[in-house]
This record gives C-alpha cells, structure tokens and sequence, in this order.
C-alpha cells in the first residue's frame, strides 16, 4: 500500500484499540440513529411500534440497496448521478417486457441486465474514453430516463402477479422485517466482505486516495472502477425491479430524483466526496437516520418542505462539522502556542 | 488527531438531529393538547371522531389549496379536526409514506387525490384495515383501494363541455391542439380520449393535431405553447384540459402576434385566468368549483365515520349547504356538471 | 490568454486556448445547424416574428444561470443550488410586488440580485471556509433553499395580475427586435466574458481551477476567490429568478426545480471542462442556447415528446467525447511538437 493511505487510515494506530474503534464518524452517525429513535420513541405518538419500523425499512430499500455499491464508486472519488434513471429504466423495462408477455421472472432478469448494460455505458466512458464521471453521468440521468419516459409514454403497467409484489412487500412472518431487507442484508454482508477485507477493497480505498499512486503499487484502477459502475448499474435496476412491484405500477417517472437521496445519505454516512474514506456501516446507518428522521417528523405532522430543509441542514452539519471543529482547535492550539511563547 | 474531530462531527449531527425532533415533539403535544381525543387511533374513528386529512397530489398547489380549504370549512361546520399533509411533488411514493403514517395515527378518514391509480393502492387499503375511511377526490384510484370517489365531472361531462367551447370559439372547423398535463396524468388521458371520439363524431372540420405535455408546469407547458404556434402555423385553437396548462398558454398567447388568431380554452380558475378574459385572449372556459369538491368530500367522509353510508350504490348523504347526494355505480358520487366561466360571470368568483 | 505570469508552459497554455475557442465555434456551428436544419423543416422557426422571438428569449434566463455556473465551474467546484437560488428569488420578486406595490420596480433588481448573491455567499463561505467540496454543500442547499421555498410559498402563488405591466412588459418586449432580457443575458455575458479573460481576478479563478494547492503556493488568494465566484453565480441565479417572474409571469414554490442540470448540461456542452480550469462563459452561454433551441426544435421536427429527455442526454454525452478526442489529439500533437523541440 502507498505511504498516503498508510499516513490517512492508520495514523491513530497510537491510540488504543476501543479508541480507534468508538471515536470513528461512523459511531457517531449510529449514535445519532440511535438517539433519534429513542427521542422519536419517547415523544412522538405512534413512533414506537412495529409498523413504524417496517414502513421504514420497505420506504429507505430502495436507497439502503443502491447505496452499497455507490458507496465503493464514491470512495474511489467517482460518482454516478444516473441511479435513479436507471431505476426507471428498469422499472419500465419490466413492465414493457410482462405486458409483452414474457414471463415475469425472465422479465426481472432482462431488466437487472440491461442495468448492468447501463452501468457498463458509464463505466466504459469513464474509464476507457476517460471522461469525469460528473459530466458522463449528468449526461446518462437524462439519456436513460429519457429512454424510460420515451419506451412507456402516457401509459403506466400494473397488473403484476399478485406472489411477485407480495416478495417484495412482505415481511417475515412475525417480524416487522420485509423480505427485502433480507435480500439487502446479504448483499450488505457481501458488500461490505468486498470492501473492507478483500484485496480488491483495498484497492478501491487506493484508487480513492490516488488514482496515479494505486496504478503504480499494481492496481487495476480501469478495471476496479468499471466493475464499480456496473454493479451500481446492476444493483439500481434491481432496485428498480423492487420499487415497480412495492408500488404496483411501472412507470416511466418512478423515483424520479432518488439519487440525491442516496448521496446525501451516502455521504451523512461518512463517506469523504474526494474519495480514500468511508465505512458501510456508517453508510447503512446515514440511509436509516434520514429515513429514521423523516418518518418521525411526519408521524409528528411536519410537512414535506420542513422534511426536506432538515434534510438539508443535517447533511451541510455533517459534513461541516469536521472543518468547523478543527478550524476551532487549530485556532485554540495557535492562541495557545503563542501564549507560550510569549511568555519567557 | 482526525478521529475524535469526526466524532465531534457525529454528535454535532447528532444534536442537530436532537433538536429539530424536540422542536417537532413540542409542536405535536401542542396538537396534542388541543385535542384530548387525538390519541384514541383508530377505535376513535368508529365513535364518532372525525379527524379527517386531505392529502393533496402535491403541496403548493393552488387548485388542492382551494379544495382543501372547501374541505376545512364543512369539517369545521360538524366540528371535525381537519389536516393536510402531502409531498412537495407530485409522485406516487411520496404520497404512500404519508398514507402508511396516517393509517398508524389512526385518523378517521383520508381524502386524497391519487398521483398514480395503483401505486397507492396497497397503502390505501392498509388504511383501510386499521379503520381508516378512504374518499378519492379529484383523482381516483382503483375502485377496490377506496370506500368513495368523488367525481368533479363526469369525463363524458369534461370532454364535452371543452369540444362544445373550442368548436363555438374557432366556427367548428380548422385545426387545434391539445396541452395536457404530464402524459402519466389519469384524468388528462381519459378526458382527451373521450375529446377525440366527440371530435371524430361531432365536428369532422376540426382537426387535432397534436397533443402535447406541459407537465404542470409554467415554464415547461408556457414553451409547449410557443412550440405547438410555430409548429403549426395554422393553428386555430388549443385545449389545455388542466389549470397550469391553460394560464401559460394564455399567458403565451396574450403577448404574441397570435392573440386573437388562436383560441386559449380549457380548464382553469378565474383568479388564475381573469387578466386574460379581461384582455380578450380567452373567451370562456370551464371548471368545477374545487372548493365544492373539497366541501363534498369532507361530507362524505363524514357520513363513512358515521356509518350512515358504506360506499354501495344508492346511499344517500347530506352535504350541508350542497344538499343531498348519492352515491353512483363503483362507489362514486358526482359532485355535479362543470361551469362554464367567462367575462360576464367571472367577476362572481374567488379562487 | 494573458499568460504573463507562466513561463515554462506559456506556449502550451496560450495553445489550449486559442483550442478553446475553436471548441466555442464548434458549438456555435452546432446552433447554426440546428436552427438551419429545423427552419427548413418550418420556415416559422426562425422567420415568423413569434419564432425569432423566441429563439433569441428562451434560452435568455438559463445562459445567465449558466454563465454563473461556468465561472464557478472553472475554479473547479459547482454550484447544484441555481435551481432553489432561482426559486426563492422569483417569489421574493413577486412577493415584493404584492407587499409593497409603491416600491419602483426597476429596484427590484437590485433586491432580487442582493438576495441571489447573499444565498451564493452562504455556498461560497460553507465551500471556501469550511472545505467541504462544493457538490456535497449545494446538494445540501438544494434540499435546504427549496425547502425554505416550500415552507415560505405553501400554496401561494404570484399571478401576472400582481405584477406590475412595466415590469412583465421586459420579459416579452423587444428593442430593434431583440428582447429586452436577451439584452440583458447578454451584457451580464459581456461583462463576465471582459472580466475572466483580461482582468486579474479573471485569470486567478482558472489558476485556481487548474491547480488549487499550486494557486495557494503561488499566493493567489483562493479563499477570497473562491467566495467571489459563488457569490456571482448566486447573484446570477437571482437575477435570473427575477426576469423569470418577468417572462413567465406566474410564480409557485416549484420555480426552477431541475435548472441546476440544465445549467451544469450548459456549461458542459459548451466546453467549460467539469475539472476546472478551462473552457469560457462564451462557451457556456452558446451551450446554454444550444441546449434550450434543440428541446425547442424537436418537437418541430417531428421528435416525440417522450424521447426529448434522451436526445438532451445523448447530446450532452456527445459534447463530453467530443471534447475529450480533439483533447487527446492535441495533447499529442504537443507531445510531437515538444520532441521536435528537443531534438
């Protein structure tokens, strides 16, 4: 590994170990989960029970899923605004392919293949034309809802078979748990095997550090990031395939804008923009504070516009406050040093 | 060094999030406090407690502000707790998480203009398990997903009442196009399938040319307008079967050399319109009174609490200052025929 | 290019600049053929007075947002907020109107621009001081002035009616059969245009986007810069937010929902380089009514509704490869040129 990700991740190494573990941003995301479910529990009517947690989990799906693979394409200072597009996409897809007849599971799995197809655009232009991915996905949000809204015009498809929208809505008997979640739990665990104790992860964390440095040390960076791009792809349209049978209804505009959802949820869970730093679990648990936070706030009667200007906020605090608070010492330590030396 | 700053960083977030719930909490006991009844959920809804939400398509809309205000005048007439909540845009998935939050608050009825027919459809009829009364106004969702529709118009009603206006404004003969709302939009849809078959039918010397999408929105349907002018230079009429739609081509058409020459006709709200009857650009145009709409539904909602009517066909209801009402085929009541407005009327009106 | 200031890549610098305004024309043609191409297909494009009109007014209110967005793309930051930036200052200008209706209009300007560029100061300070990447602050913005939009706005909403007619008379009049608020797109682009490319703080703001840490080590004040450049574009998108309520003369809490896209889009196409450090607000206007003239082409020409949004994408995808093949000539021909030098 290269000098800067030695000097970046591991200069606490002389702390002791439940140091490094608990003072991490990560922790301090899931303690802010934590404590707003307990607030929300004790003050807000109707928070504290099952319900609340399984509408929670079936609305915050969509984004816990596509979060996964956006949190390994930013950590390597890449992005992909085109998400939500490709969710409706494949929504639209599915819909187009069952009404044509095709059976729904081989309709659900030309979908999640035209997604990969859709990531692999991106990928490709990113890493072999070599373009930012800024500009190549802002360009793809509109060529692939423009797709979507253009293969299914004014019409909306929803007859779909009642045992594939009771997969994705239902929960496991006596849980308030969806099915779904499962799924997600399994990719989660996968995800964060890759990330955080493979190779292949370290090599992500590299490319994010420095795309030249981790060339240098033998990475594959092209390859690493088009991998990165299509499983974005592939995750989002199967997001997408969840989304068209939780509501019924594949329509050309589904989830229209979910991307922002997902990257601020990606990046109130730690994960740096420039990319070399970020932790799953803390991505998981910035997805469930917003989600957590919004369902509290309409349970609470707080309407939408208020929603989404604490959204805002908290995402602007979250990352701010780091700056802020080193801003904060650096001056302390400064009024301090000069202090002493003024003194003899 | 770096980790103790982020995790200041995470209790930063973390008193944030802190208090903006204690603000809420505060805000919700007051509504709490005011009405002691408010926490009976849903066995409250049965013994009369009508705490009835509007859940508009979208919030920030004048149309859904008057007939949500229609709605909060009668439930204040029989004493009733009247809310409105709703998503800052008009999707779908938004409005679910809302109804899923109203179901568990318990209250006794819902009145809500669907943004998608299905999609809504499962949380509607959760809703519905845990005693929730479910009215659709405006726009209606499958007939199995609520207990009432109320029908502004009939689509034969709407339909007709636009091809009758754009036929007398143009001499019934010459070409005209459509500005719809967005092309997912249920009601826009049907209503211009019926406008088609009456033209086809009625006026063979009317052609419509073109149907466009202004996807309620100024900017976008305001450069529709100016598209579908250049477009077909012929062009003697358009029909904008929606309020955004009309006010932007009217205002379009109000500043360019086609004023005159182009009949603007459809459905819009007198405030939004006034300045172009006065000005002479449009001639008459239609609506319902949303206010009405609103009003009817609040009363519906009502009697479902009351269990005076369950939604079958030939329940009769009383809707205070409206009169008497009763409920059609597919649990849809009829809120009456659309009004047609123009300069010597529009003065009578304000909303 | 004045490149006084660089020595060792003086040459390669004042090259990539006369590249980019060959970028510029490419553009242009592109505007060129698209009117061309639609005014055979329906001559009222271009020559019915309506038609003119419009091609010259419509893309008026995005080239200004987008000669904003371009300065503060080429320090290499963005500024997703236009769009809420825009909305907020589009109420406030009609909300003035009803509230103080003996206020002259003309000094709504000045508010609805003071406005603009106090929201762009609050972008710029979080960006500059706190050292949060800029996409990650104006997506918060976004949400943040939207919100507050919603929240002020509820369902209210400003008819032409509350307007005053001098003031909604701008955004459909002509001088000499050019609109009024193309007039005034166009003397903000001159301005900003003179201003990056002679005047110092101009040539800072691409030192900055090329090479930020080199710009600090060489003393440039970035902080400050920095700061200016989202405090214009700020300003831009109120500015923009009050010819808006001129042209379109309604105003609802929606106002500019999704402009920052088209902004972005804008600037992209019209060769400003997402990276910072290259590309002209020329280039970023001409994008802007590149960008505007094709949604308004297409249906002219016969494109469904439906598929517009994927030509716009396929078009700003083009654009960007474009771009980046003529990059790769270039910086190949200068490689060749370079060994011809050393030999």
């Amino acid at each position: 590994m290269t000098d800067a990700t030695t000097v970046r991740t591991y200069r606490d190494y002389g702390q002791p170990l439940w140091r490094r573990i608990l003072l991490t941003r990560e922790t301090g995301i899931i303690a802010a989960l934590a404590a707003v479910f307990a607030v929300s529990a004790a003050s807000v009517p109707n928070f504290a029970s099952e319900l609340t947690l399984q509408y929670l989990l079936l609305d915050t799906a969509a984004i816990l899923l596509i979060a996964l693979p956006m949190t390994m394409v930013i950590v390597t200072g890449e992005i992909d605004l085109s998400v939500a597009s490709v969710v409706g996409l494949s929504s639209v897809l599915v819909g187009v392919l069952y009404q044509g007849g095709v059976p729904m599971a081989l309709a659900a799995l030309i979908a999640v293949a035209a997604g990969a197809v859709a990531g692999a655009f991106n990928g490709f232009l990113v890493t072999v034309v070599g373009l930012p991915s800024l500009a190549v996905t802002i360009g793809t949000l509109a060529l692939y809802r423009g797709l979507a809204v253009g293969l299914l015009g004014t019409t909306a498809v929803t007859d779909f078979p009642d045992g594939w929208r009771d997969a994705a809505t239902g929960t496991i008997p006596g849980t308030p748990i969806p099915w779904v979640i499962v799924v997600f739990g399994v990719l989660a665990v996968a995800f964060g095997l890759l990330l955080h104790f493979t190779p292949f992860g370290r090599g992500v964390f590299a490319i994010g550090l420095s795309d030249s440095a981790a060339a240098f040390s033998g990475i594959r960076v092209g390859r690493t990031k088009l991998i990165l791009f299509v499983l974005t792809g592939t995750v989002s349209a199967f997001a997408g395939i969840y989304f068209t049978l939780r509501y019924g209804s594949a329509r050309g505009d589904n989830a229209t804008g979910l991307e922002l959802a997902v990257i601020a949820a990606v990046l109130l869970g730690g994960v740096s923009i420039f990319g070399g730093r970020g932790a799953l679990h803390g991505v998981i648990a910035g997805v469930l504070l917003i989600g957590t936070l919004s369902s509290a706030l309409r349970l609470a009667n707080v309407t939408s516009d208020v929603i989404n200007i604490i959204t805002g906020t908290l995402l602007i605090a979250s990352v701010v406050s780091p700056s802020v608070t080193a801003w904060v010492r650096n001056r302390w330590a400064r009024r301090g040093r000069s202090a002493a030396v003024s003194q003899p | 060094m770096k980790s103790p700053l982020m995790k200041r960083g995470g209790m930063a977030v973390a008193a944030l999030a802190g208090m903006a719930l204690a603000l809420t909490a505060c805000s919700s006991s007051d509504g709490e406090s005011s009405d002691p009844s408010g926490s009976a959920g849903a066995a409250g809804a049965e013994s009369g407690d009508y705490s009835i939400t509007f859940l508009p398509k979208n919030l920030g809309n004048a149309y859904f502000d008057t007939s949500d205000a229609g709605g909060e005048e009668a439930i204040e007439e029989f004493g009733g707790t009247y809310a409105e909540v709703g998503p800052a845009e008009a999707a779908p998935d938004a409005q679910v998480s809302y109804i899923n939050t109203l179901a568990q608050q318990g209250v006794g009825a819902v009145a809500v203009s669907a943004n998608d027919p299905e999609a809504i459809c499962d949380a509607l009829n959760e809703a519905r398990d845990a005693g929730t009364k479910v009215v659709t106004f405006d726009s209606d969702t499958n007939p199995e997903c609520r207990d009432l529709f109320i029908n502004q118009a009939t689509a034969d009603g709407i339909a007709k009442v636009q091809v009758d206006m754009i036929a007398e404004q143009i001499g019934d003969a010459g070409q005209i196009a459509i500005l719809s709302a967005s092309a997912n939009a249920t009601n826009q849809n049907a209503w211009i399938e019926t406008m088609e078959q009456l033209l086809a039918d009625e006026h063979p010397d009317i052609e419509l040319v073109d149907v466009v999408y202004g996807d309620d929105d100024d900017q976008t349907s305001f450069d529709k307008t100016a598209a579908l002018l250049q477009t077909y230079p012929d062009l003697k009429g358009i029909v904008s079967p929606t309020t955004v739609g009309i006010a932007a081509a009217a205002r379009y058409i109000s500043t360019s050399d086609a004023k005159g020459q182009v009949a603007v006709t459809g459905l819009g709200t007198p405030n939004q319109m006034r300045e172009y009857v006065e000005d002479g650009t449009v001639t008459a145009f239609a609506l319902w009174n949303p206010a009405d709409l609103g009003y009817l539904a609040a009363y519906a909602a009502k009697a479902l609490i009351d269990g005076d009517i369950t939604g079958a066909e030939g329940d009769s209801f009383e809707a205070g200052k409206l009169g008497e009402y009763t409920v059609d085929a597919d649990g849809t009541v009829l809120l009456g025929d659309p009004y047609v407005f123009d300069a010597d009327n529009i003065g009578d009106f304000d909303f | 290019m004045s490149a006084r200031t660089w020595n060792a890549s003086q040459t390669m610098l004042s090259r990539l600049g006369s590249f980019a305004r060959i970028r510029e024309v490419g553009i242009l043609a592109a505007f060129v053929l698209v009117v061309a191409v639609t005014t055979a297909k329906n001559p009222n494009f271009l020559f019915s007075p309506d038609g003119f009109r419009d091609l010259l007014l419509t893309p008026s209110i995005l080239m200004l947002v987008a000669v904003g967005q371009a300065v503060v793309i080429i320090t290499r930051n963005v500024d997703l907020s236009v769009g809420s930036v825009l909305g907020l200052s589009a109420y406030l200008t009609g909300r003035i109107f009803v509230d103080f209706p003996s206020l002259p209009w003309p000094l709504v300007f000045v508010i609805g621009i003071a406005f603009g560029a106090c929201l762009g100061l609050v972008n710029g300070a979080l960006v500059a001081f706190a050292k949060v990447p800029s996409l990650v602050i104006t997506l918060g913005t976004l949400y943040a002035y939207r919100g507050i939009n919603v929240w002020w706005t509820g369902s209210d909403r400003i008819n032409a009616s509350d307007m005053p007619d001098g003031f909604l008379a701008l955004g459909t009049d002509s001088v000499a059969n050019i609109p009024v608020l193309t007039l005034i797109a166009l003397l903000v682009l001159g301005c900003a245009a003179w201003y990056m490319h002679t005047q110092r703080g101009g040539r800072e703001l691409y030192a900055i986007g090329s090479d930020p840490d080199a710009a600090r080590l060489y003393g440039l004040r970035v902080t400050r810069r920095v700061l200016v450049a989202f405090v214009v574009s700020g300003a831009l998108a109120g500015l923009a937010g009050v010819l808006y309520a001129a042209r379109y003369g309604t105003v609802n809490s929606q106002v500019g929902s999704g402009f920052e896209l088209e902004a972005v889009g804008a600037a992209v196409i019209g060769g400003v380089a997402i990276f910072g450090g290259s590309g002209s607000v020329f280039g970023a206007a001409i994008g802007a009514y590149l960008l505007m003239t094709i949604n308004r082409a297409l249906p002219v020409l016969g494109v469904d509704d439906f598929w517009q949004r994927a030509v716009v994408g396929a078009l700003i995808l083009g654009a960007i490869v474009l771009d980046r093949i003529a990059a790769a000539r270039q910086v190949k021909r200068f490689a060749r040129m370079r060994e011809a030098s050393h030999d």
